[in-house]
């Protein structure tokens, strides 16, 4: 099984720690003059999220998590399972609702998204950071209001609801940040 | 991408990194001690197991990197050199971080006569004059009574299963890898505990180590279970180590020898045991002391940066 030492580790190297895939955010040598080093490691959970902080004495191996960052087309979503297809091979997965965090409301298919496969199942799915989507619905555009702020709720054909600016209509297309979940521009067709 | 060729220092740190050598100069000339220079690459290493040397080849044969001059310093003391000091880049391996960078530049003098607590009375004269601040403030407190203060413990009669105990008292996180070394134990309370408790902006000198951390120091005339060595510290950021030297040849082949078996039991490699410094000592080392400083980390808190990349000129090479 392959493994890392202390000394190779470093920011973005992948590991399994209780069982779960990590990745390093930070690596701190910390060495009392003559004595043991340690390394103090923040990672975080690929899985759930979240950080947390471990230490190691240093020279210590560590298992290697096989996490690996694909590029693949959405093909659909059957209820249970978001499908996506890498471009390439044509190999397919399925990913569970839980893999897509926010990552569904944005995409429709044929979306390239990167997923991040865990020994070949999907881990997590990161959308696009900007996608282009119809509005399906959303109260009429107020003409001539160019320049004004204000914003109504519309609904993308994603699913997606997003804050946009008065004058838009229903079946224009939209690009979105989906980072920030924001409005950025119409798309001229 | 472009390649990046610019210094990881600015102008002003690289000014001031000027400033200090100078200064450090200055306050040795007028205390008569002499500036030496000695071979960087030689057939003998340093055999400590908590540190590795870089090794490099000559015609075929095996040469190592120094880790400090002190081997070939405490040869020129035994030569009848008198008080010397140097400044020298020194290397060690597998030491990268926010606080360590392979190779470092270091300061490293002997004063003949001293004990320990003289040659640290001499450090805070060097300190005070190279700081910026006006009022610099040092304590010093004994490895003992900075265990009792912050641990409640004893650390020269602990065993491993009161030291675990008292970690797990005060809810300190047992590193992954951890064994029943006693050593290793106390190594880790005192990074989580001792030393991360030292007042910020102000120096601390931890003296009288165990004896089992003893290293080149002496073993306390009156209590051999501690060596009269000492480190510097600055908040927690460690800065200097320092010894009451031994001078006993006898011993320092035993501390030598012993040094090896601990590599071997770890799997490390053997380390070619300094002949030419074990013949000085029997031959006659003058009572003396000596010290070690890190002059990079001595410049990131002078101008108050955190990262040992940013006081080296080109300090992204590894």
């Amino acid at each position: 099984m392959a493994s890392y030492s202390t000394n190779e580790f470093r920011g973005g190297l992948k590991l399994i720690l209780d069982n779960d895939p990590c990745s390093i955010i930070e690596n701190e040598l910390v060495k009392p003059g003559k004595g043991q080093a340690f390394n103090r490691v923040k990672l975080r959970n690929l899985k759930t999220g979240r950080v947390l902080e471990k230490t190691f004495k240093s020279g210590e191996s560590v298992e290697a998590a096989d996490v690996i960052d694909v590029d693949m087309e959405f093909s659909y979503n059957d209820g249970e399972f978001w499908y996506f297809m890498d471009p390439n091979t044509f190999e397919q997965v399925a990913a569970p609702d839980s893999a897509m965090v926010d990552s569904g409301k944005w995409i429709k298919a044929q979306e390239l998204c990167t997923v991040t496969l865990w020994d070949g199942a999907p881990l997590i799915v990161t959308a696009p950071n900007f996608v282009e989507l119809a509005v399906t619905e959303t109260d009429p555009g107020l003409k001539g209001d160019t320049a004004q702020g204000g914003t109504k709720p519309a609904t993308l054909e994603s699913g997606a609801v997003v804050k946009v600016p008065l004058f838009i209509e229903e079946g224009e297309l939209l690009k979105v940040d989906t980072r920030s979940g924001e409005y950025v521009s119409r798309v001229k067709s | 991408m472009s390649q990046r060729w610019q210094p990881t220092a600015t102008l002003e740190i690289l000014k001031e990194r000027a400033r200090i050598l100078q200064s450090i100069r200055a306050f040795f000339a007028l205390r008569n001690v002499l500036e030496v220079e000695t071979p960087v690459i030689s057939k003998a290493a340093v055999t400590e197991p908590q540190v590795e040397s870089f090794s490099t080849q000559f015609h075929q044969k095996e040469f190592y990197l120094h880790t400090s001059p002190e081997f070939y310093m405490k040869r020129l003391l035994a030569a009848g050199s008198g008080d010397i000091f140097q400044i020298a880049k020194v290397f060690r391996d597998d030491e990268n971080g926010r606080n360590h960078n392979p190779e470092f530049s270091m300061l490293e003098w002997y004063r003949l006569g001293f004990n320990h607590h003289q040659l640290m009375d001499e450090m805070e004269l060097l300190l005070s004059g190279l700081m910026i601040e006006e009022k610099v403030n040092f304590q010093r407190l004994s490895y003992q009574q900075a265990f009792i203060n912050q641990l409640e413990i004893d650390p020269f009669n602990a065993d491993v299963l009161q030291l675990k105990k008292v970690a797990e008292r005060y809810n300190i996180e047992t590193p992954q890898g951890m064994d029943d070394d006693r050593d290793m134990w106390l190594d880790w309370l005192m990074v989580e505990k001792i030393s991360a408790d030292f007042p910020k902006n102000s120096f601390t000198f931890l003296y009288d180590y165990p004896a089992s951390q003893a290293s080149l120091a002496r073993l306390d005339k009156d209590d051999s279970r501690k060596a009269n060595r000492f480190e510097l510290f600055y908040g927690e950021l460690e800065l200097a180590n320092g010894y009451y030297e031994l001078t006993d040849a006898d011993e320092q082949v035993k501390r030598f020898e012993n040094d090896n078996i601990i590599r071997q039991q770890r799997g490390q490699k053997l380390m070619p045991v300094d002949e030419c410094l074990l013949a000085a000592l029997k031959s006659g080392l003058p009572e003396c002391s000596g010290v070690a400083m890190g002059i990079d980390r001595l410049l990131m808190l002078i101008m108050g940066v955190d990262h040992i990349n940013e006081v080296i000129s080109f300090g992204d090479e590894f």
